[in-house]
């Protein structure tokens, strides 16, 4: 093996804008994590809180997914792919979440 | 000459192959379909959370003066209020929160590692994949120690009642195990064990999954390969650990 030459690589440069935008995406994330706590000290537990922390997971899940990830960048249906899925998840979770109320209500 | 509408896919083109479908490579492709699948199982882990807490009595009245019991699903800010080294400090949901800075700085330090990768910065790669371990190994840790805080107990127990032969028999409860729990209903404690540990095992197998890439790349694979795809593959499985965690966080710790 060591009487291969290891390949020339070239080392392209730092692309400082694309730092930089990744870097802007964790502060977001760093923010929104931020207002979710002080959310969950000032405001009263309840459904409205509930929906609240279930929109600023989402929209973390959204950067994460998109940026992080990349997928806001690939081809579209790839995005459908995994995006429309995801719906039978929610309505599962809609769907048995209502079911533990009304079994609650029937004890 | 044909008409010079864009079409994107011309269909004869197609099926002679050499295309691939999304325009990613096989492996890319194959661990976004993989990760559809995890999310499917955690998915249904944390349905099974809201189904099970929904069917529970929320505990009712001020909350200053909430004590742990089997009839009413436990306040998580009151469960989760322990720090390491500061005995006795009531710190609610401080160390979760640490849990998730840690969690959610390796996957920034993961993005890095895979920008790397995509010039050929070899050094660049190995220093990000570095920090992105060690991100993951701290988060075990602290993983670890509130795993071991919630079983042991606060010390005060609770009392519960059991129908045993015929009659209640009243108990006192320490700690939290799989079929007990301290600070409320067995199932809180069997689902913390279940959904965190379960992922704390994607966070492990990340971790060495990581570890192996971050070898590879020291030893000149990727170099002589040409490309860094590999990193960018480890990249989407740890950021969906991360994905993960922030959706475990928000349903188990915050509402």
């Amino acid at each position: 093996m060591n009487t291969e030459e290891e390949p020339k690589v070239i080392v392209q440069p730092v692309n400082k804008e694309r730092i930089r935008k990744l870097l802007k995406v964790a502060v977001i994330l760093g923010v929104v994590t931020f207002f979710e706590f002080v959310i969950a000290f000032t405001m009263d537990s309840g459904p409205l809180r509930t929906a609240i922390f279930i929109l600023m997971t989402i929209i973390k899940a959204a950067y994460i997914v998109g940026e992080f990830m990349h997928l806001k960048y690939e081809v579209k249906m790839l995005m459908w792919t995994i995006l429309i899925p995801m719906l039978f998840v929610i309505w599962l979770l809609i769907a048995l979440i209502y079911e533990g109320g009304s079994m609650l209500n029937v004890q | 000459m044909a008409s010079t509408t864009a079409v994107v896919n011309n269909s004869e083109n197609l099926w002679e192959g050499g295309k691939s479908p999304f325009k990613v490579s096989y492996g890319k492709l194959m661990m976004w379909f993989f990760l559809v699948s995890d999310a499917f199982t955690f998915s249904g882990l944390l349905i099974t959370y809201g189904l099970i807490r929904y069917s529970h009595h929320a505990f009712s009245g001020d909350t200053d003066n909430f004590i742990f019991s089997y009839d009413y699903w436990p306040i998580p800010e009151k469960v989760f209020n322990g720090f390491p080294l500061l005995h006795g400090v009531n710190a609610p949901l401080i160390f979760v929160g640490l849990m998730t800075f840690i969690l959610i700085l390796s996957s920034v330090t993961m993005v890095l590692a895979v920008e790397a990768g995509q010039r050929m910065d070899r050094k660049n790669v190995e220093k990000w994949m570095i920090w992105t371990i060690i991100g993951g190994t701290a988060f075990l840790g602290c993983q670890a120690w509130e795993w071991s805080h919630f079983i042991v107990g606060t010390g005060v127990p609770t009392m519960a009642k059991s129908f045993v032969n015929g009659q209640w028999v009243e108990f006192a409860v320490y700690g939290a195990s799989l079929s007990i729990n301290q600070y409320g209903p067995p199932d809180f404690a069997a689902l913390f064990f279940f959904i965190t540990g379960f992922h704390g095992f994607h966070v492990f197998s990340g971790v060495l999954l990581n570890f192996l890439i971050f070898y590879n790349a020291t030893t000149g694979v990727y170099d002589r390969r040409g490309h860094y795809e590999m990193v960018e593959k480890v990249g989407l499985y740890w950021h969906f650990v991360d994905l993960v965690w922030v959706f475990v966080f928000t349903f188990f710790y915050l509402v």
